[in-house]
């Protein structure tokens, strides 16, 4: 297992290598400020880490992405609890989340820019409202997806409503719930960046803004970079934190 | 005539269970004013063809579905209606194990004991000896997927057993097991049963297993009468133990019959 584990970062990693060598010879083609060289792209990224002022707009992102990103896991979870437990409550919020679902991540954010002042709420807001409904679906499916044998089985114990809770809904829906996050963080990254970049005055966004008002190719490509990163360590947080908590799950050697 | 029996610890009165079709072919009667009494101790063995309302009337029993009508009984109250007053009294092994695959072994027969808020290290105590007397030391820790059939259902068993229930409900527990193993865990069971004093209702489709685990057999037609019930206790020799076999699978491959025919 060990050894197929290994092999599959070195195989990623390679691709990311050919990558990088392709875009090291487009460098070599074209001009520097519009295929910058890849070590200057490094650099670049190291510098913004290291640079205090620097990282603190890479932390003010990551710290919008997880505000938003909460804030629409609270939310839709109650939304969901709500349609799980009422026909009528299904009836009335379902269709409205649908039609959220179809307004683009710019509109809420031209619709943030002129309803709210404050920098932060307006972030918050248009993180929210583009990933609640997909929360609140996931939520509820994996709600829905309780097996009826084992709520039987469970009942036949007389729980209360908390222990049935505990014991049997969160183990359930917990799979879907972290697949949601997964989900969830990949187009709250790109939302975010986008709501930064019309509207903030800091984050990833803000700066990659600057950078094509300065024709820096190599500085928009290391605050991409940033996002990223920042993406691919939370993803793998979250991998990591399944294989703990799904670790019952069954896996079939031919998968390895 | 049906013989009577005092202070039933199971007793159903002309209880009928009409279940409402989705898609509007009219209703479906599952049940149908069956009537029937069980004893403080009895292990009774239900026995019928599939779709002859046996489940239903289990779950019934159970408390997780009400009747249509009719007055059904469980240690003189209403399953359904009274439902917390079943706490630990009810213990269910159902026809597949049923185990939660994010526990283990020990957390799955531990579920009840923690449900019934008994003492943690009371409940570890007892789950652990559960699990011993079937025969499962050594797989405290381990999950339902790495079990075998077999293991599973024992686990399920002890489940059952652990929380101490007055009465258990069986619903063809060993119908998905290979016949060895059914054969071994037929005979645990009974013996766990029988060293417990409790009040047993065993649902199966095969006769020589009604026969091997019940005090008495009912056997259902559809929608859930009765069409057989005797008591086992006066069958000793071979000969009759044959004719009893006889007798019930006679019964059941009649046509649907009205009334009972005891012994």
């Amino acid at each position: 297992m060990t050894n197929s584990r290994t092999m599959r970062v070195l195989q990623a990693a390679a691709g990311v290598l050919v990558l990088a060598a392709g875009w090291q010879i487009l460098s070599m083609v074209f001009p520097h400020y519009l295929f910058p060289p890849v070590p200057e792209i490094v650099l670049r990224t190291i510098e913004i880490l290291i640079t205090g002022s620097l990282l603190a707009d890479v932390l003010l992102t990551a710290m919008r992405i997880f505000g938003g990103l909460l804030g629409a896991f609270i939310l839709g979870g109650l939304l969901a609890i709500a349609i799980g437990q009422s026909k009528t409550a299904e009836n009335f919020i379902a269709p409205v989340l649908t039609f959220f679902q179809g307004i683009p991540a710019l509109s809420w954010v031209v619709f943030a820019i002129i309803w709210f002042h404050g920098i932060e709420f307006r972030v918050l807001f248009i993180m929210v409202m583009t990933t609640l409904p997909a929360f609140t679906f996931q939520i509820l499916d994996a709600f829905r997806s309780m097996s009826k044998d084992l709520f039987e089985m469970t009942m036949a114990f007389r729980p209360s409503r908390w222990t049935l809770f505990r014991f049997l809904i969160v183990p359930t829906i917990v799979p879907g719930i972290l697949t949601a996050w997964k989900v969830n963080l990949g187009n709250a990254a790109r939302v975010v960046v986008v709501a930064e970049l019309v509207g903030a005055t800091g984050g990833v966004g803000y700066q990659l803004l600057r950078q094509q008002q300065l024709f820096d190719m190599a500085g928009a490509m290391a605050w991409t970079l940033q996002l990223v990163l920042f993406v691919l360590i939370v993803q793998q947080t979250i991998a990591a934190i399944e294989n703990r908590v799904l670790r019952y799950r069954p896996v079939s050697e031919r998968a390895m | 005539m049906r013989k009577m029996i005092p202070d039933p610890v199971i007793c159903f009165k002309d209880v009928t269970k009409i279940f409402r079709r989705a898609d509007g072919r009219g209703d479906f009667v599952a049940v149908d004013k069956l009537s029937f009494e069980i004893a403080k101790g009895e292990i009774v063995a239900v026995l019928g063809k599939t779709g002859c309302g046996k489940s239903t009337m289990f779950n019934i029993v159970a408390g997780l579905i009400e009747p249509s009508s009719g007055e059904a009984r469980v240690i003189g109250h209403e399953p359904f209606r009274e439902f917390e007053f079943f706490r630990g009294k009810i213990g269910i092994v159902f026809q597949n194990d049923r185990l939660m695959p994010w526990r283990s072994a020990l957390d799955n027969v531990r579920l009840g004991l923690q449900i019934l808020d008994r003492d943690p290290k009371q409940a570890e105590d007892t789950a652990r000896g559960w699990l011993a007397r079937l025969g499962l030391s050594g797989h405290e820790h381990d999950y339902p997927h790495a079990l075998s059939g077999g293991m599973r259902q024992r686990v399920s068993i002890a489940r059952a057993f652990a929380v101490d229930p007055e009465i258990l409900l069986c619903d063809e527990p060993f119908s998905s097991l290979d016949e060895m193993t059914a054969r071994d865990l037929r005979a645990e069971f009974v013996r766990l049963v029988r060293q417990s004093n409790k009040t047993a209702v065993f649902i199966t489709h095969q006769i020589s297993e009604a026969m091997e685990i019940g005090d008495r057999v009912l056997v259902f037609h559809r929608p859930a009468r009765i069409a057989y019930d005797t008591w086992l206790h006066a069958v000793t020799s071979d000969t009759e133990r044959r004719k009893a076999h006889e007798d019930i699978m006679r019964v059941l491959a009649a046509e649907p019959a009205s009334g009972v025919a005891a012994k």
